[in-house]
């Protein structure tokens, strides 16, 4: 069937293509077709490689449907239905047309079977992005979007340089476990990193997602870091380098978001605590912490969004973003407030909702392979997150004292795209066999025993506990207008102030040099002209040798001038 | 127009049933510790009421680290956006004003001349 041998990218390129020439309802219609047609044709296409060309002496796989890149698929056609529909009230060409070439990018870059595919859609995530961050229009986002742009092209321009050394090492192009014991493997695991938001290399996104646009968060959110997530979970599995890497990304990012002011800055930092329980899981690589890994994926595609959405429905409706300038909003956004908290509930692992089933299992892989260190930092981390992203998060937007503002409910379809979110979160959570079934591996997990559910809840509640004797005792840092310095410092403004302060000291040893060259020059010159001097008394000392040169054309001239009329 | 609706937590005995409800659930949380029997994997895990404690001063910990974190890494809202600005870091400041200098004092024997 030649149906078959459409990749999924590219009805939404083709649609993207449309966007541009339709206007108002069709436009709409359309956008909300793509995802769904194209998830439907998905759920129809078996295992295996649908499309394969040769390329110079290599075998290029752009299409290639395996369990693992499949759960991607699907939670993208999912996450890129969800972010069409919060974004259909918009009247912004740019947005919607970069959303969908994003989506589609994400899209071909899961299913890419070699890495030179992988590269192209790689490199295509970040140049379809950052225009969602770019149609703020404003400075900041200029600014913050070219940050990001530039990060994320490094990323792929590394990534070519690994996958150049690795057709070399290996003769093939084919894009499966790579491992570390060769250069290559090592290129390709940062190129991935930087995207994954490893530790130093993570401020792109908190930098970029907090200055996009209120829906194209929301997008940016789903797609890049959880390609990486799968790029790592494909190349690196069991790789143990990745369980520190990841344990540390669950565990600084809370203390930033504790302190941090803009909401979805705060998102933003636990955007990465989330993944560093993915790249815990691809680490310790058992079929349980993978299938862990790939279902917190799948889980925090969505509460995630739905969180950044809640976000966004305030910004919207407010203008606001920082918890100093928000509270009470309950009043006045009641179903953004409801909505939240499931998203709330969801990211903090509650029993019932989606979180749960699915970090309990990369819980569960540490603890059983022995890492008693990195199981008690995942732990802290997953109190920290609720303390965080599932208390103050809704506490600091929608109580808290009363900011007076007035605002409502944000518009139907925004409303509808959470509410979706939402089921899907308590749905997951309630039926996680559904979710189990897509996994890659079969492993027969249950989370819902009464250990684990009691334990969880201890942990949460008594987080809350934390929370409320922090409050009550004003030992809890008050939202302040600030900024906090992160590694961006670093080239931002140290490195930014080094290179000033290291040229001025070049120019300055560079004038001293020509300075002194040019006394020296001055010098010679000097002493030849004084050379020059005496020797012209000798010879004539009033006709410089100009006027010599000229009377001498004037005799030649008048040779010739005779030899004519001769 | 003034908004004079009463809402949920605007009558602070909410607040306050809200707080009891949640020190019942902690409560009834613990008691269940003692009762429920437990599959442990982990000798930590054995310790009587190890989730609650570990939950309860791991977030203590949290907040007074980042509330610490704040006296070194906190700057104003605009910092990035104007670099002159530099809060406690001086010796860029001076740096900052010798570079000026020395621009000035260049005039016209710059690189080019």
């Amino acid at each position: 069937m030649w149906m078959i041998e459409i990749p999924p990218f590219v009805p939404f390129f083709i649609g993207a293509l449309i966007l541009l020439f339709t206007r108002g309802m069709l436009r709409s219609v359309i956008m909300i077709a793509i995802p769904i047609v194209s998830a439907t044709h998905l759920v129809m296409v078996p295992e295996g490689i649908h499309l394969q060309f040769a390329f110079l002496e290599y075998q290029l796989t752009p299409y290639r449907v395996d369990k693992l890149s499949i759960m991607f698929g699907y939670v993208f056609h999912i996450a890129a239905l969800i972010g069409i529909i919060y974004s259909l009230h918009l009247r912004d060409t740019m947005q919607q047309v970069s959303a969908m070439l994003y989506a589609g990018s994400a899209l071909g870059a899961v299913f890419a079977g070699d890495l030179l595919t992988l590269f192209v859609f790689w490199e295509l995530l970040a140049f379809t992005s950052v225009f969602l961050i770019w149609a703020r229009r404003t400075q900041r986002s200029y600014d913050a979007g070219m940050r990001y742009l530039i990060i994320q092209v490094l990323s792929g321009v590394i990534l070519l340089v690994g996958t150049i050394f690795y057709a070399i090492e290996n003769n093939t192009l084919e894009f499966g476990y790579i491992g570390l014991d060769s250069i290559a493997g090592w290129l390709i695991l940062i190129a991935f990193g930087i995207k994954c938001a490893f530790p130093i290399a993570h401020n792109w996104l908190t930098d970029a997602y907090p200055e996009a646009t209120v829906t194209g968060t929301v997008f940016l959110s789903a797609f890049t870091t959880k390609v990486a997530v799968y790029a790592l979970a494909r190349a690196f599995p069991g790789a143990e380098i990745l369980i520190y890497i990841g344990a540390a990304m669950t565990c600084f990012p809370i203390f930033f978001a504790v302190i941090e002011n803009d909401l979805r800055r705060v998102l933003a930092y636990s955007l990465i605590n989330q993944v560093g329980f993915m790249v815990v899981g691809i680490g310790i690589g058992t079929a349980l912490a993978i299938n862990g890994a790939v279902s917190h994926a799948f889980n925090d595609v969505i509460f995630k969004g739905l969180l950044f959405m809640s976000m966004g429905a305030v910004l919207q409706m407010t203008g606001r973003i920082n918890g100093s300038d928000l509270g009470g909003l309950y009043k006045t956004m009641p179903k953004t407030t409801i909505l939240c908290i499931v998203g709330a509930a969801s990211i903090s692992a509650f029993p019932l909702f989606s979180g749960f089933v699915s970090k309990s299992m990369v819980m569960s892989a540490a603890l059983e392979e022995g890492y008693d260190w990195i199981w008690l930092m995942l732990l802290f981390a997953s109190a920290g997150v609720f303390h965080h992203a599932g208390i103050k998060i809704p506490y600091f937007a929608f109580f808290a004292h009363d900011s007076g503002l007035k605002a409502n409910d944000p518009p139907n379809n925004m409303l509808l795209a959470m509410t979706i979110s939402a089921v899907l979160c308590i749905a997951i959570g309630i039926y996680p066999q559904a979710l189990y079934s897509l996994l890659p591996y079969d492993t027969g997990y249950n989370p819902y025993d009464a250990t684990h559910v009691l334990a969880q809840t201890q942990l949460l509640f008594f987080s809350a506990l934390a929370f409320v004797w922090l409050n009550l005792k004003g030992m809890y840092p008050p939202e302040l207008r600030s900024t906090n310095l992160d590694f961006d410092w670093i080239y931002r403004r140290a490195m930014p102030n080094a290179l000033q302060h290291i040229f001025s000291v070049i120019w300055q040893a560079d004038r001293a040099l020509r300075d002194a060259l040019k006394l020296r020059l001055n010098i010679y010159l000097n002493y030849f002209s004084g050379k020059n001097g005496r020797l012209s008394i000798l010879l004539s000392r009033n006709y410089p040798s100009g006027s010599m040169v000229m009377w001498v054309a004037v005799v030649l001239a008048t040779y010739l001038l005779l030899s004519f009329i001769k | 127009m003034k908004n004079d609706k009463k809402y949920l937590f605007d009558n602070p005995n909410n607040v306050k049933r809200l707080l009891h409800i949640l020190y019942a659930c902690c409560a009834i949380l613990v008691v269940l510790d003692l009762v429920i029997h437990r599959h442990t994997m982990h000798e930590w895990e054995k310790l009587w009421f190890f989730y609650p404690i570990y939950g309860f001063i791991g977030c203590v910990v949290l907040v007074i680290v980042a509330t610490w974190m704040r006296t070194f890494l906190m700057r104003s809202e605009g910092y990035y956006d104007n670099p002159t600005e530099t809060g406690v870091d001086n010796d860029s400041l001076n740096n900052n004003t010798l570079n000026n200098d020395m621009l000035n004092k260049k005039g016209e024997h710059h690189v080019d001349d």
